[in-house]
């Protein structure tokens, strides 16, 4: 059980959120000009480091908000959360 | 056939388990107690906190500011009690008393004037139940992850969590200690059946360690 720091509420349990996936997967500039393949891509293919991983969360049972986290994949330590749309880490 | 008239009651989610929650109470130095304060005025605002409209919003509700620390409560004082909790960076819930909530979307809405935001009624969404007693604290640690001791935890604070699997509003009012919990409806037997479960065992002395 991981106990995820949400910038907002601060430390609360892993129940409480909901995963997003990989964080910062840029949308294609084109994507009309995309084969099926380079768009399946975009769709389901997601990096699997072992490693810091940046991720989003969602406080589903709290305050709702999205946000980023540095998940390292082989111990699972986070190492930084940010607010969508910032950059400084919080902690709260 | 004649149609029967009936005038619409509102009839709170506890309505036919409040004698359950009066014959739950245990007193003493274990004592707990729960019963439900049903059809509390619930309005949902959004806007954005550093909006003018929210200076507007604030004044007009009777507050300073509203509450932008993560877990704030203000309470306005003035002929009717109005309390605004913090949801979230750009959301609130304000509370008062039955039937105070076409007042408070109208004072709502008239501050906010052309500001961009959202004043919703949910009253009808969540009842209250209140908790209080030296073991209440202890009644709800059994059910909720989130650190209600003291030093983490008092009056004046309210957070979005769960409570035995159910998304609740948690809000301590006083040391006593006393929590105030809005449920949704749906699940407020559902909560209400689970705390008196939970507040059983402070009928018994405590179990020497």
């Amino acid at each position: 059980m991981l106990l995820i720091p949400c910038p907002w509420c601060g430390d609360r349990d892993e129940t409480e959120f909901g995963y997003g996936g990989q964080a910062h997967v840029p949308y294609p500039e084109a994507p009309e000009t995309l084969t099926d393949a380079e768009w399946a891509e975009y769709l389901f293919v997601r990096d699997n480091p072992e490693g810091p991983f940046t991720e989003q969360w969602v406080h589903t049972a709290g305050c709702r908000r999205w946000f980023t986290l540095v998940r390292d994949t082989t111990c699972n330590d986070i190492l930084a959360v940010h607010r969508t749309g910032t950059t400084n880490p919080v902690h709260p | 056939m004649t149609a029967e008239v009936t005038t619409p009651r509102a009839r709170s989610p506890l309505h036919h388990r409040a004698h359950l929650l009066a014959a739950a109470d245990v007193e003493g130095p274990r004592g707990v107690r729960l019963r439900e304060l049903p059809c509390a005025a619930q309005v949902t605002l959004r806007l954005d906190p550093s909006s003018p409209a929210a200076a507007r919003v604030a004044g007009a509700l009777g507050l300073p500011a509203l509450p932008v620390e993560p877990g704030g409560v203000r309470t306005a004082a003035g002929a009717t009690e109005r309390t605004v909790l913090w949801l979230g960076p750009d959301e609130w819930l304000v509370v008062g008393p039955e039937g105070d909530a076409p007042a408070i979307e109208a004072v709502v809405r008239d501050a906010l004037g052309d500001g961009h935001g959202a004043v919703v009624d949910v009253s009808a969404n969540r009842t209250t139940l209140e908790i209080s007693g030296p073991c209440a604290r202890e009644v709800l640690e059994k059910g909720c992850s989130l650190d209600l001791h003291p030093r983490a935890f008092g009056p004046g604070r309210c957070a979005q969590t769960l409570l035995a699997r159910a998304a609740v509003i948690l809000r301590q009012i006083d040391t006593g200690p006393t929590y105030h919990l809005l449920v949704r409806g749906s699940f407020a037997p559902y909560l209400a059946d689970w705390l008196l479960d939970a507040m059983t065992e402070f009928r018994s002395p405590e179990v020497p360690r």
